[in-house]
Order: C-alpha cells, then sequence, then structure tokens
C-alpha cells in the first residue's frame, strides 16, 4: 500500500486540493491510499502533496489537478523527480529553521486517528499529569515560563494556580479559539491539523485546577474548522478521552464546542464570557478577574488556544526542556504567522529571539511582488506597521512593547511599497468602530471621529489642525478604553503617522477604501 | 438600491422554531446555539421566533432583540441565494483585496452587506477568514477559496450562481 497525503487545511482547500485529492484517486491506481492531514504550514506551496517511501515522505507543491497525470508518469509515487519535486518537508530550509513543539504533528498526521496521535508523541503529557499531584502539574507549566499566545503575554502558570486556589462547587476552562486577528491561522490549524491536542491541552488544564467542564468559543468564519473539531470531540469522548472517567482514572472532563457569531470584541476574554453566557458580547470591567469570577460566576480558566495546546508537549518533555528555548521573559516558542504581501507565507513555528528582520527577508523572503517591503504589521489590527528601519527588533514580548509594537498572537502581514500608510491608519479607525462593544464613548464615537479627521487630512484639509486632533484622539483612546481595541487602535494609527508621515502629507492620494 | 431587508420569512415555521428551542435548552448559555439553529434553518433569525425564544430562556424580548443585533452574523432577513463572505482585513488587502473586493461589488453593482435585486448574490463583509498565507481570500456558500483577484473572484461567484 503507497500512503499518499494531500492536506485538507481550508488554506490548501481554497487553492484547490480537493480537486487534486479527487483526480489522485481516480487516476493513482490500486494500491494507493490517500490520507487527508492538516497542514505542514508552507501555505505559499499548497496544494502541498507528499507520497511515503523508505527515503521519509517526498514533498510535491504546489500542485493543480492539471499537474497530476504529469507527476504520476514522472514517478510521483515512488518520490521521483519533477520540477514540483520539494523533498522531504523537514529538510526544507523554512523547516529546518523551525522549533516544531507545539505545531509538532501538525500536517504530518491524520488529525481525526488517535493511533496516529499516540504513534506521534500523543497523550504522554495527560498521562504524566495524571500521575502527578494537580499542584504539581500547575508547577511545571509554570516553570515552562509559558506566556498567554492570545496577546496579553500573562504567564498561564500563574493564571491556573489562581483558579486552582480558588474553592468553588464548579470551575471551567474556555478556550479562546476566536482567532480574529487578521494575519492569524495558528489556533486554526491545530483545529483542523491536531485537534487532539488542544482537547489534551485542556484535560490536562482541567485536572490542574479542579475543573470539570470545558468550552472551546471558536468562530462562525471557521466552518472547515469546527467540522473537524466536531468530529474530533465525538471520537475523543468514545475513546475515553473526555468524559466521565478520564483514561480509566477516576477522573471527569466534558468538553463542549460553541461557535460566536461574528463579533472580534468576543475575543476579549469577558465579552467571550459574556457571549458564552448567550449575552451581548460587552466587555466586563476587571476587577474581578475570571479565575475568580468567570464563566457563569464561577472561577474558569481562559487562555488562548496555542496556550492550551502548549501544554502536552510541557508535560512530556518537562518544563526545562521547553523554557531552554527562548529569550529573556519570553521562553518556550511562538507559532509566527507570515502573511500577505510575503513569497513564503505560513505558519512558522521558533524559539523567541529571532529578529523581525531575519523573519522577514530569510524567512518570508521579501515581498511576494518582488517590490521593496515597506512596512508589516505585527499583532493583528491593533498591531503597530514596522518599517524596515525596526527590523532589528527581536521577536520577545518585551522587546516590541519598547519599541510601541506587540507580538500579539504571532501574526505578521507584509506590504509593499505600494500601500498607502494613510489607508490603513483609516482602516485601523475604522475596524475599531465597525466591531466596538460600544461601552467607552472613546471607542464607540472617538474611532468614527478618527476616520473623518483622518480624511480630512489626507484630502489636504488644515493639515496641521487635523493631525494634532488625530494625535489627541489616540491619547483619549488610548487612556480612556476599557479594553485593548479602542485602546489599542492608537498603535496602528499612530506607528504610521510616526514612520511614514509622508503618506499623511495631504496630497489626497489615499487609496480610496470602498465605504462599508 | 437592494438592500438587507426587502426578502419575508417565506418558510416560517413555529412548530420548526420551537423544536430547535428545545433541543438546545439542555445547554449551559443555549441563546447563541438557539440563534445560529434558527438561522441554519430560515436563513435568519425570523422576527417571530423573537418571542419563543424570549419566554424559553426566561428573558426578555428586547434583551434577545439585543442579542441578535449585537452579531455581525445575525440576520433578519435571508440573504441572497449565495453568500459572499469576502474578507476585508489587511492581509487581504497587502495582495490586492481591496481591488478585487471593488471589482466584484462593481460588476455586481451592490455595495457592502447588500443582495442583489434579482435575489442571487449577496456580499458580506468579513474580518478574516484564516487564509491570510493565501490571501485575499473569501467563503463563497461556504467554499473557501484564496489567492483570488477581481477575476477568479467573479468566477468562483459565477461557479455558485449557474444553475
Ligand atoms: C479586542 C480584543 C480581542 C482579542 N482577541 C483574542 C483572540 O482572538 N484570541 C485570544 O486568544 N485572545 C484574544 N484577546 C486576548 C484575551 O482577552 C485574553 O488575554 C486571552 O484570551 C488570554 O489567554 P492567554 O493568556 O492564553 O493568552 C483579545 C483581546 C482584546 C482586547
Ligand atoms: S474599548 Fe471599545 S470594545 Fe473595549 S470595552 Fe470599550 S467600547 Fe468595548
Ligand atoms: S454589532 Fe458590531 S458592535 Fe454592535
Ligand atoms: S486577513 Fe483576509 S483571510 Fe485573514
Amino acid at each position: 500500500m503507497i500512503r499518499l497525503f494531500v492536506p485538507k487545511d481550508v488554506s490548501a482547500l481554497a487553492v484547490g486540493a480537493d480537486r487534486v485529492a479527487k483526480v489522485l484517486t481516480q487516476q493513482a491506481g490500486e494500491g494507493v491510499q490517500i490520507v487527508r492531514t492538516g497542514s505542514r504550514g508552507m501555505t505559499w506551496l499548497e496544494p502541498l502533496i507528499e507520497v511515503e517511501t523508505p527515503e521519509g515522505r517526498i514533498a510535491y507543491g504546489p500542485v493543480t489537478p492539471a499537474d497530476v497525470p504529469e507527476l504520476l508518469a514522472a514517478g510521483l509515487l515512488s518520490g521521483a523527480d519533477h520540477p514540483l519535486r520539494i523533498g522531504r518537508p523537514e529538510d526544507h530550509p523554512f523547516m529546518v529553521r523551525q522549533t516544531r513543539l507545539t505545531f509538532a504533528r501538525c500536517g504530518i498526521v491524520d488529525p481525526l486517528s488517535l493511533d496516529d496521535y499516540r504513534a506521534h508523541g500523543g497523550l504522554e503529557g495527560l498521562t504524566k499529569a495524571l500521575a502527578m499531584s494537580p499542584e504539581a502539574v500547575v508547577a511545571e507549566v509554570t516553570a515552562s515560563g509559558l506566556r498567554g499566545r492570545g496577546g496579553a503575554g500573562f504567564p498561564t502558570g500563574i493564571k491556573w494556580k489562581t483558579v486552582a486556589d480558588a474553592a468553588a462547587d464548579r470551575k471551567y476552562i474556555v478556550c479562546n479559539a476566536d482567532e480574529g486577528d487578521s494575519g492569524t491561522f495558528a489556533d486554526r490549524m491545530i483545529l483542523e491539523g491536531d485537534p487532539f491536542c488542544l482537547i489534551e491541552g485542556m484535560v490536562i488544564a482541567g485536572l490542574a485546577v479542579g475543573a470539570t467542564k470545558g468550552f472551546v468559543y471558536s468562530r462562525s468564519e471557521y466552518p472547515h474548522a469546527n467540522v473537524t473539531f466536531t468530529e474530533a470531540l465525538i471520537l475523543a469522548r468514545e475513546a475515553g478521552l473526555i468524559g466521565p472517567d478520564i483514561l480509566d482514572s477516576g477522573r471527569s472532563f466534558e468538553l463542549e464546542l460553541r461557535v460566536g457569531a461574528g463579533a472580534y470584541v468576543c475575543g476579549e476574554e469577558t465579552a467571550l464570557l459574556e457571549s458564552l453566557e448567550g449575552k451581548r458580547g460587552m466587555v466586563r470591567a476587571k476587577p474581578p478577574l475570571p479565575a475568580h469570577v468567570g464563566l457563569f460566576g464561577k472561577p474558569t480558566v481562559i487562555n488562548n488556544l496555542v496556550s492550551l495546546a502548549s501544554v502536552p508537549v510541557i508535560l512530556a518533555k518537562g518544563a526545562k526542556a521547553y523554557a531552554d528555548y527562548g529569550l529573556g521573559r519570553s521562553r518556550g516558542t511562538m507559532p509566527i504567522q507570515i502573511a500577505g504581501n510575503a513569497k513564503y507565507t505560513g505558519l512558522f513555528e521558533a524559539a523567541f529571539g529571532i529578529t523581525l528582520g531575519e523573519i522577514i527577508e530569510t524567512v518570508a523572503g521579501g515581498t511576494l511582488s518582488g517590490r521593496p517591503v515597506k512596512a508589516v504589521q505585527c499583532g493583528g489590527p491593533l498591531g503597530a506597521y514596522f518599517p524596515p528601519s525596526l527590523f532589528d527588533t527581536p521577536y520577545d514580548y518585551e522587546a516590541f512593547t519598547a519599541r510601541d509594537g506587540l507580538i500579539g498572537h504571532g501574526g505578521i502581514v507584509v506590504f509593499d511599497d505600494s500601500v498607502q500608510m494613510g489607508a490603513q491608519a483609516r482602516f485601523a479607525m475604522e475596524f475599531c468602530a465597525i466591531e466596538s462593544c460600544g461601552k467607552c464613548t472613546p471607542c464607540r464615537i472617538g474611532s468614527t471621529r478618527g476616520v473623518e479627521v483622518i480624511d480630512k487630512i489626507m484630502a489636504g484639509t488644515e493639515r496641521a489642525a487635523n493631525m494634532a486632533v488625530l494625535e489627541d484622539l489616540c491619547q483619549t483612546l488610548k487612556y480612556g478604553s476599557l479594553c485593548a481595541l479602542g485602546g489599542f487602535t492608537p498603535y496602528p494609527v499612530m506607528s504610521a503617522v510616526r514612520h511614514f508621515p509622508d503618506d499623511f502629507n495631504g496630497s489626497g492620494t489615499s487609496a480610496k477604501v470602498p465605504a462599508e | 438600491m437592494a438592500s438587507k431587508t426587502t426578502n419575508l420569512v417565506a418558510d416560517w415555521d413555529p412548530n420548526r422554531a420551537a423544536a430547535i428551542i428545545n433541543a438546545h435548552l439542555g445547554l449551559e448559555g443555549p441563546a447563541l446555539p438557539i440563534l445560529h439553529g434558527l438561522q441554519a434553518a430560515f436563513g435568519c433569525v425570523p422576527s417571530e421566533a423573537i418571542p419563543m425564544v424570549a419566554k424559553a430562556l426566561n428573558r426578555s424580548r428586547a434583551e434577545i432583540h439585543g442579542v441578535v443585533t449585537f452579531y455581525h452574523d445575525f440576520r433578519e432577513a435571508p440573504a441572497g441565494k449565495t453568500v459572499v463572505k469576502l474578507c476585508r482585513a489587511e492581509a487581504c488587502q497587502a495582495v490586492g483585496g481591496r481591488e478585487a473586493a471593488s471589482f466584484l461589488l462593481a460588476s455586481l453593482g451592490i455595495g457592502w452587506g447588500e443582495t442583489t435585486p434579482d435575489g442571487a448574490v449577496t456580499v458580506e463583509a468579513v474580518y478574516c477568514l484564516g487564509l491570510c498565507a493565501a490571501a485575499p481570500a473569501a467563503l463563497v456558500n461556504g467554499q473557501p477559496h484564496g489567492r483570488l483577484d477581481g477575476m477568479s473572484l467573479i468566477e468562483a461567484v459565477a461557479e455558485e450562481t449557474q444553475p
């Protein structure tokens, strides 16, 4: 039996992977099994298909349905040479530079095979956790130095300890999979490519803090991920990985998937909890912290999906092995997601400390268009635009903060020199206005004012005076907002103003944005 | 110009709505699953269903109406036959997303959130589909499309709208 691997990850489907799989099924002949996997994260090469050979898996990409007959004739099934041949994926420069811990299995295993999961190290972490005291599990996560991968970078172990120490009849684990940041897809890739890893991480979290119920809050923009994860939950329940008696331990943990309804602000943890409770996604004032008064008023661990999916490998390999990677107070690895106008787009998991310049110039290979890089937006729609002059910034929470930026959830969007930064600043304000939960006046009203002021600046109307108004508005947003939607919108806006003043020169050349 | 509210819920069925509501009442926090269920069945959250949901959840009508209007997904009237969820966010902008979107909207003669007068196509803005490494991206009737430009976007929509 020859095995061919074709990704089912939605990014591969979006560029024709299903059609390629169909033609392969028709033409590869008897004795060939097609296994659908997640994505390796080399998205620019999708559809990236692989064949199992004695030398390992050999990859070809990007493959179109029309390439299939020629590939088969050239000897695809034995890994033969062809212009589309990539060789062994793990030998590709994009992969060689990575440290795959959280994403070790993604793109390799059949995401819905628990046997495959076990064969690739799955459940080692949970097995260890079941033999440890809850306090020891929390201590291990704390010692790993893991910080929240959702954006704020709060130490995960400390959050868990707060919930573990809270006395309550019921506690919850909530996975924040409301991955709304443009330029990010790490959560989605795990949901589609290694869903059991998230389930394992959440079960461990439940054991560690004494919670017996978990929710994964995903988004409606991820229909494929939600289908895969729903199937994974069924399989996990059948196998006793979740349910009343986890792996015959006598401990219980139930897990449900919930899907949002198109509201960026529901990624903010308290708005997410409101949404899970069936309310409008309005941000709650803190304190109380969710760790004390969370879902349905009960102590709740709410963590980003990548934070939770990193727990199994931390338990399996030990806190020290994880903490050995990284720089300063940023320990372990980060799945950096390279998107937009980059030559090599995809997911690059690396230890903290790599510089932004290495990521953009070497890993991402510069722009797709071949034109010079003008700016990169790091950390989603609330993140700053960095000019090439700041490319020496190391990928590290503190280093980014020191330069008025954030790494956020690890997204990096590359723009070439055709981008008009005034238009980008305008979009940041517009996005804030569209997605504001409405609780704070600066965020709700100020953002619309921001759009108008930028329009005036771009039209050349009283430029200096309006620039001052814009700066003022940003100060008001920064200090008068309850959450980071209003509070951080000034980052993309002011970074654009500061680093690209020429794009606000009032020459009226703003790329016209279609009105909402 | 076509608008969001030209269509009526032709297949409104209170028994079906009640069944959907009841099926979710055992859940913790059932409101969103119920609203998703109603929209999946009727193409929108019919106004007739609001008092039913309110009663079942022991909440006020105003509160449930507030929930429905808060979330961008929930519609008060059904969309066109083909729904294009077109990404407007930054990674798509960086590779010509704005231009592709303008091209499609101009060719359909509608704006964001609108439906063509014949009820064939609705174009909705979404902010990131997680396809940012294969941008610009869209979901056309749930089917993912990436590395789009104006022409291929129109083709993707035409594929779905042709009988
Ligand atoms: C407007 C807004 C949107 C957010 N979106 C997300 C998101 O999509 N995913 C996420 O994990 N965290 C998001 N966050 C951060 C969460 O509030 C919270 O910090 C995170 O879920 C905590 O998990 P972690 O400690 O594992 O990162 C968002 C915050 C704000 C203010
Ligand atoms: S800053 Fe904006 S999104 Fe955040 S709580 Fe205030 S109004 Fe809501
Ligand atoms: S519907 Fe988007 S903020 Fe109210
Ligand atoms: S920004 Fe368009 S798919 Fe992510």
